[in-house]
């Protein structure tokens, strides 16, 4: 299959909303048509065609070959079945609202990646800035669903208001990783920082290196958690790392107390 | 009744007859295969016939580690009924009182049918509010905590429509322990055809019925026709060498599993010979107007 392709001409002088380069919204578009859609967000006009040399393809397929910390909201609202890949870094809020289907980025990703994610999955192969799969100022929830895995490191507040699906950190999460967590899981297997799983309700949080939480976190003891089994398998394939340690025996500490309480840390004895 | 002859063993032309149920199938897994089975054997307890049981139940198959969804040893059982309410009755009330109860046991849906029924949705009111719930790979999940750590249990479970329940063999020979012997080599080959069944006692029934009584408000009653001990004062359909009549009761979740059960079973059963085994093998019908699915002997030998 042949994807359609963006290739950067050169890095653009202002930051560009990417929203509308998703597949649903390219359908029946002519190059000429997509080489003139505006992406600019300041007064300076700017415009596809500026940054990227398109080439047609299967829609099924998006790729950027190469990126820039600039580009924002790639992927957004991406419906199930497309894929979109990026060769290079990415700006702000890569997959926010998406809905379904896949987003690789070869590189590292801005804040709010992955804000608001109702269903894709969501592969970064760097590092990623604060807010991971956060919600934006005003909204009550984050990431609804889906599953996002990071090979790098977090900034601060990763999972801010978690509801549901995944988030796996293969490497070091910022400070107050899994704050005001609703529900969902997330696994960090390289350092954490700070409150971890501050206000957290009744969401997993899986670190496989443990520490003291604090007060309001209380020991439950260590065991084997059948739903960790089943977890693990689904992750085998996308983090072999992270799917270990979920099958090893795990000490849970009931939290936070602080509120609803429901929720807990996981880690390796 | 004209008859076929197959390795010395006289098999009627005749059909079995069988009706359309709801059917639903659940992997219980467990720390080890004990106590998945334990947990199996349990739920599918009592569940002989819909006339007194409510449903249908037995274990399908073994699952090893490597093939269930937790990485645990588990047992695949089934379970059948007359409408999708009382299936879902049934399991909501069995998953409850025998699974639930089991020790380290999970339960996940193995029929992608065409509706789902509630469980573990219903089960986790158990956790007092202590429940939660995990959305995993599009499926959720409730984990209950309980005694021994937390009880995993998948939210819904598929059921069909397209289930098949009464297909049936009659085995018959010169005495109990040929008869049985034959049977249990049938039994043997129907239990390992997957999506299939045998839901009485080991497989077997030995007081099969037929419609009506002499008795008021007695809906069925024994098979004279077939008990040996009347062959001589009843209109009897068992032969001279026939001491002996045991049934294999089959359900499957679709017509093509009781098919490939029936045959199974006949193979087994007819490759034993009349000698060590069964002298004549007939299949239990209502005439052909009750139920929808006829099993002719004929299309199923060897």
């Amino acid at each position: 299959m042949k994807p359609f392709t963006f290739k950067l001409r050169h890095e653009p002088s202002q930051r560009v909303d990417l929203s509308v380069l998703t597949p649903d919204r390219l359908a029946g578009r002519s190059i000429a048509e997509i080489e003139k859609i505006s992406i600019g967000v300041t007064r300076q006009p700017i415009c596809v065609g500026d940054v990227f040399a398109v080439s047609e393809g299967d829609l099924k397929l998006l790729c950027f070959e190469g990126g820039s910390s600039r580009f924002d909201l790639i992927g957004a609202k991406l419906l199930p079945g497309f894929t979109i890949e990026v060769n290079g870094d990415v700006g702000a809020q890569v997959g926010r609202l998406a809905f379904g289907g896949k987003i690789t980025i070869n590189g590292s990703a801005g804040a709010f990646a992955a804000s608001g994610n109702a269903g894709a999955e969501i592969d970064i192969k760097g590092d990623v800035g604060d807010f991971l799969a956060g919600p934006l100022a005003g909204e009550l929830a984050g990431m609804s669903g889906g599953r996002v895995i990071v090979r790098g490191a977090a900034g601060v507040r990763a999972g801010d208001r978690l509801r549901r699906g995944l988030i796996v950190i293969e490497g070091d999460a910022g400070d107050a990783l899994g704050a005001r967590m609703i529900a969902g899981t997330m696994i960090v297997l390289g350092a954490t920082q700070g409150r971890v799983g501050y206000l957290n309700k009744r969401g997993t949080l899986a670190l496989a290196r443990g520490r003291d939480f604090g007060a309001t976190y209380l020991d439950c003891g260590a065991h084997h958690f059948t739903f960790a089994g089943l977890l693990a398998r689904s992750l085998q394939r996308t983090s072999a790392e992270a799917a270990q340690l979920l099958l090893s025996k795990l000490q849970k500490f009931g939290g936070d107390t602080s509120v609803y309480g429901k929720g807990e840390i996981l880690t390796p004895l | 009744m004209p008859e076929l002859i197959c390795n010395g063993v006289r098999i009627d032309d005749s059909f079995a007859e069988a009706f359309p149920m709801s059917g639903t199938g659940i992997l219980i897994t467990g720390p080890n295969m004990k106590w998945a089975r334990q947990a199996a054997q349990t739920m599918t307890g009592f569940a002989t016939s819909v006339i007194g049981c409510g449903c249908e139940a037995g274990i399908d198959y073994e699952v090893s580690p490597q093939d269930t969804p937790d990485g645990r040893p588990g047992v695949r059982a089934l379970l059948f009924a007359m409408s999708s309410k009382d299936a879902e009755k049934q399991l909501v009330n069995r998953l409850g009182q025998c699974v639930l109860t089991c020790p380290g046991s999970a339960v996940y849906s193995t029929v992608p049918g065409e509706f789902e029924i509630k469980v573990g949705d219903a089960i986790r009111q158990f956790g007092d509010k202590w429940q939660m719930s995990k959305f995993v790979d599009g499926r959720r999940y409730w984990r209950v905590p309980v005694m021994d750590g937390e009880f995993f249990c998948e939210s819904k479970v598929g059921l069909t429509k397209k289930s098949v329940g009464g297909g049936n063999l009659l085995v018959m020979g010169a005495d109990w322990d040929s008869t049985m012997r034959a049977t249990e080599a049938g039994v043997a080959a129907v239990q390992a055809v997957p999506d299939a069944i045998a839901p009485f006692p080991g497989g077997i029934v030995r007081s099969g019925s037929k419609v009506g009584s002499k008795y008021k408000g007695m809906g069925a009653s024994t098979n004279d026709a077939y008990c040996p001990t009347l062959r001589g004062v009843t209109k009897s359909a068992l032969d001279a060498d026939i001491g002996c009549v045991l049934e294999i009761v089959i359900d499957g979740l679709t017509d093509a599993a009781v098919s490939a059960a029936m045959r199974a079973g006949l193979k087994a059963i007819i490759e034993l010979g009349p000698d060590k085994g069964a002298k004549r093998i007939g299949a239990g019908n209502y005439g052909g107007k009750l139920g929808p699915f006829h099993y002719h002997l004929r299309e199923l030998l060897p």
